[in-house]
């Protein structure tokens, strides 16, 4: 009886010391998870102060007129026509030429490159393109496109100077999407007979097209809030007419002269309102920022929303 | 015992089963490895194999893990041939054309398209049921509706699916159970006619009942390909193959007809391996 009771004691005792360690080693989880949460609230009610901010000093200012207005010397009148047509357009080059330039690098990258130096230093420079500052490709595409090639102060230097910019983003967006694939769906493409190009069109590039597309919208985002590299390559910042609209009523119905026409985007002709002194302006800018910045949320809403829909169908 | 025959050579002769015994006629060769080396870089990973597989026979690797047996099979397809630094040396032939499979002048995509092969983990295409079967056709370039439809039918009935599926087609594969997928997968080797087919641990990856039937489906298969299949369960090897090899760091130890390995083996390392005292 006596050694029965010593033995519930003992046992008594070891569940307590274990309650006691399993208590410490709580109490640093909540301490990591609130050291977590104050973090991660630092960025997200910054932004949020910013926004509001922005808000109350542009929401006023967001009225239909303001997207169907040129820029004004009149505060009140200003709108962002050209501007958010010009970014529009701009993005569109942009999203023509990094695709195709950039799912093509990072599919050759993973599924053909050999194996050996010169790929490695490739995929080394790919990774520190992306650190590039954005102004040094507006100095390489003023040099380039606009001097070299002769395309002018154009969107399409625009788009095609953006489209650099964001190609490693794209590329490495590419070479991750294809990484998630499972090597033994490779395998199996591989083990029917499939040519390497067949296993890259029917399987490799569809199976990755989520992540690419995410990739490419991620890019995009921060493209059109690119300010530094559009006014070294000459994007005015006061532009009263619209470009010329690419597609017409008649024949060929498309039409190309928008690729050279003059242009400004939102984040210049926030920047050009942000520079004047009178108050009316400033508010003007707010509004500007205010529609850039749902343009980006909107579009990596877009990217989340791709990656659901083309990613429900797949599951590894 | 023919007279003057040696003890020895006898036994060798109903153990070892050469093309021109022990059942003359019923036994061809569909392939063979001869003096095969396999490097992964500097690792050498097989060693000197010699081993026939019989047309129209189940033939299985056994052996521990780690022992080469799914670098052996995946010789039979060049699925080395996918990544750098593997090298091949020796010969693997194949008849009745008495081809080296693995010369360099041999393009590894005509191999895989005469042999086919069942991965250890179902990997269907996140496509439907129907062009998962039919993807070695597209692959083929057949694309006429009315044969391929034909083709994924039959292949889809001898896989044993295709009461279960015929209604959705169209729908993912990967809505399929595990065991089904599997037998989607060996579907979709076999609508291309394969003259051999590879197994690579089917099962290890299914729950028993699963694994009962897709063993059942091996041994109607072996009415019509000649199959090759790497098992990490020795009951499953002495249950559907005809004959067994089993490997041990790279060589086969032992290789002759399943009922012989598992019933008298003739080397002490098959027997601890077989009767579970190692491995």
């Amino acid at each position: 009886m006596g050694a029965a009771t010593t033995d519930a004691d003992l046992h008594a005792g070891k569940l307590r010391a274990l309650r006691a360690l399993i208590a410490s080693h709580k109490r640093w989880d909540l301490f990591f998870a609130s050291v977590g949460v104050l973090a991660l609230m630092f960025g997200i009610l910054a932004f949020v102060a910013l926004f509001f901010d922005m808000a109350v000093d542009g929401v006023p200012r967001i009225t239909p007129d303001f997207f169907m207005s040129f820029p004004s010397r009149r505060a009140e009148n200003a709108g962002i026509l050209s501007a958010w047509v010009g970014s529009t357009l701009v993005m569109l080059v942009t999203a023509l030429a990094a695709v195709p330039l950039g799912v093509g690098a990072g599919v050759y990258l993973e599924e053909y490159a050999p194996r050996n130096w010169m790929t490695d230093v490739i995929e080394i420079n790919v990774t520190n393109l992306a650190g590039v500052p954005s102004i040094v490709y507006g100095l390489l595409a003023l040099g380039l496109f606009v001097y070299q090639f002769g395309l002018g102060q154009s969107i399409l230097t625009a788009g095609l100077t953006l489209a650099l910019l964001i190609l490693p983003v794209v590329i490495v967006a590419t070479r991750e999407a294809i990484r998630a694939i499972p090597v033994a769906i490779r395998e199996g493409a591989y083990a029917l007979g499939a040519s390497k190009w067949q296993t890259t069109h029917d399987h490799i590039i569809p199976y990755s097209m989520a992540g690419i597309l995410t990739g490419v919208i991620i890019g995009l985002a921060r493209a059109i809030g690119e300010t530094a590299p559009i006014i070294t390559i000459g994007a005015l910042t006061f532009i009263a007419f619209l470009p010329p609209p690419p597609v017409q009523a008649t024949a060929p119905f498309v039409n190309f002269e928008w690729l050279t026409s003059p242009f400004t985007v939102m984040p210049i002709q926030m920047f050009n309102w942000t520079s004047r002194p009178e108050e009316a302006f400033q508010a003007n800018a707010a509004a500007a920022g205010l529609v850039l910045v749902v343009m980006t949320l909107v579009m990596n809403a877009l990217a989340i929303y791709i990656r659901y829909r083309l990613r429900r169908n797949i599951k590894w | 015992m023919v007279e003057g025959e040696s003890p020895m050579s006898a036994v060798l002769k109903t153990a070892l089963p050469v093309r021109e015994s022990p059942a003359p006629g019923s036994l061809a060769l569909k392939a063979e490895a001869k003096g095969l080396d396999f490097y992964y870089g500097a690792f050498k990973a097989l060693k000197n194999l010699h081993m026939p597989v019989y047309e129209k026979k189940v033939t299985a690797l056994i052996g521990p893990s780690g022992c080469g047996k799914s670098t052996f099979l995946r010789s039979f397809n060049r699925m080395h041939d996918l990544y750098p630094g593997n090298r091949y040396q020796g010969e693997i032939r194949m008849y009745p054309d008495n081809v080296n499979i693995l010369a360099p002048d041999v393009d590894p995509i005509e191999v895989r398209m005469r042999i086919s092969m069942v991965f250890q983990k179902p990997n269907p295409f996140p496509k439907t049921i129907y062009e998962n079967v039919a993807y070695g056709m597209r692959v083929r370039n057949i694309n006429r509706k009315a044969i391929v439809d034909e083709k994924v039918e039959k292949a889809l009935r001898e896989a044993a699916l295709w009461m279960e599926v015929k209604d959705r087609l169209h729908d993912l594969a990967f809505n399929l159970s595990g065991g089904q997928q599997q037998r989607l997968c060996i579907a979709r080797a076999l609508a291309t006619d394969p003259e051999m087919l590879l197994f690579d641990e089917p099962t290890s990856a299914l729950d028993p009942i699963a694994t009962a039937s897709i063993e059942e489906l091996v041994d109607e298969l072996r009415q019509r390909v000649t199959i090759l299949i790497v098992t990490h369960n020795m009951q499953q090897a002495a249950r559907i193959s005809d004959y067994t090899a089993y490997m041990y760091l790279g060589e086969i130890i032992e290789f002759g007809e399943t009922d012989q390995i598992f019933i008298k083996p003739r080397n002490k390392q098959t027997e601890d391996y077989i009767t579970g005292r190692f491995g």
